[in-house]
């Protein structure tokens, strides 16, 4: 039975949050304390789940959507496309998002936040990318919102985001956020990435293109998943031993 | 747009946060295999903090071979090979009890490099509130002379490894077969799960 893999995908640590961040209290009793094992990646690592078009309904890229009336708020459309770490497009894989309406509150039972329901939004789309790895969302802008994490701790607004890539290895959740956000500084979670490069690869770029005329505000956001380590050739049979 | 060597770099992990389960939860997610699929099997188990409290705002998701061994995937080198109502993938969100629970088939061996092969097992990612980046682990199977083999299992220092391997959680009299699995995940503490790095 052939064993040899077409590829890895490269490491990708630093631009991650480190597993234990205290100042963001929920992770104090919830990070490993013990080193990970470095696992070697197989078949099971190199593949993954390949979910696409079969999940997505039709006004799934349009939050705005759904409801008998318009949701209240800031109508936004955020673009953007999905590559690797080596610049391809990542074609035909599946974005989930969800977010706080206009008021900054979730509809989920446990959000105390005492900011009004949208009987008209309720903060959750899908879409799968194109051939040029391309999405688009319409959305409204969600609002900040406070949590106990610290004294007057408030999260700047964000949606969050997830992708799966091609492979177990490149699947990711994040958050994008919104340029100029005020609360940046005071935000344990925003601050958990250390490199400050990575970190501004959070937030999105408004894009007067993206604008629609009297209508919606744009932005725009690349998401970056692993890249692949370069195909191995013939001494892969000398690795194997 | 790139330079080929250095790439482009990974946009930054973030936490789920507490109220993912709006956003990540599919009716049919809990099942890699429909319901009343011949020889399925259960696999759930707790999730618990450093303190022992269980985590109710935990998701775990898996992705494994199909009984056969095979990936409905490009990259597999034996070639994409699709196994009967098998997704392959799943995902439970837990419960206010921290439980997740999973109706799957349990895997084929793999083939490993050098000859070998891995014995049965599913990927795991775990993301709660709390979590910056996704842990990753591994469920092996209690009843598996493979796992003696296995060359991740047999890397783990002995005294950790039963951190890897469910639990039978019932069976039917006879004991024809197990009904179901249980694996509880610890994220910290005297029990902590062996995480791995990608």
């Amino acid at each position: 039975m052939p064993t040899h893999q077409p590829h890895t995908y490269r490491p990708d640590t630093p631009s991650h949050p480190p597993v234990s961040f205290p100042e963001y209290r929920s992770n104090v009793l919830r990070a490993p304390h013990r080193p990970f094992v470095l696992l070697p990646q197989r078949l099971g690592e190199i593949t993954g789940p390949l979910l696409g078009e079969g999940r997505v309904g039709p006004h799934d890229h349009d939050l705005t959507l759904g409801h008998d009336g318009e949701p209240q708020g800031q109508r936004i459309i955020v673009s953007g496309r999905v590559l690797d770490g080596d610049g391809r497009p990542v074609a035909g894989t599946l974005l989930e998002v969800w977010q706080a309406n206009a008021g900054g509150r979730y509809r989920h039972d446990l959000d105390r936040h005492p900011a009004p329901l949208d009987p008209h939004f309720t903060g959750v789309g899908r879409t799968v990318t194109g051939a040029d790895g391309r999405y688009s969302f319409t959305t409204i802008q969600p609002g900040a919102y406070p949590w106990r994490n610290h004294d007057n701790a408030w999260r700047p607004a964000h949606i969050h985001f997830s992708l799966f890539g091609t492979a177990f290895t490149q699947r990711l959740i994040t958050q994008m956020y919104f340029p100029g956000d005020p609360l940046f500084a005071q935000d344990p979670i925003f601050n958990s990435v250390r490199d400050p490069k990575a970190r501004e690869a959070m937030v999105a770029r408004f894009d007067l293109a993206t604008t629609v005329p009297e209508w919606a505000l744009g932005y725009q956001w690349d998401i970056v998943l692993r890249g692949k380590n370069p195909t191995p050739l013939e001494e892969e049979d000398d690795d194997d031993e | 747009m790139s330079d080929s060597h250095a790439g482009l770099q990974t946009t930054p992990s973030q936490t789920v946060g507490p109220f993912f389960s709006f956003g990540l939860v599919w009716p049919d997610g809990p099942f890699v295999v429909p319901e009343g699929t011949p020889g399925a099997v259960r696999i759930g188990g707790t999730v618990y903090d450093g303190a022992g409290a269980p985590v109710p705002d935990a998701v775990v998701e898996t992705w494994q071979a199909d009984p056969d061994g095979r990936f409905d995937h490009p990259d597999d080198p034996r070639g994409a090979v699709r196994w009967k109502d098998f997704r392959g993938f799943g995902r439970s969100a837990t419960d206010p009890e921290g439980r997740y629970s999973l109706l799957t088939v349990k895997p084929g061996p793999l083939p490993a490099a050098g000859g070998g092969r891995e014995a049965p097992h599913l990927n795991v990612s775990v993301f709660c509130r709390g979590m910056l980046v996704r842990l990753v682990t591994r469920i092996y199977f209690p009843d598996e002379e493979a796992n003696a083999e296995d060359p991740v299992l047999t890397s783990i220092e002995e005294a950790r490894r039963a951190t890897l391997i469910a639990a039978i959680a019932g069976s039917e009299p006879p004991v024809t077969r197990p009904r179901g699995y249980r694996f509880d995940i610890h994220l910290q503490g005297e029990h902590e799960t062996v995480f791995f790095d990608l």
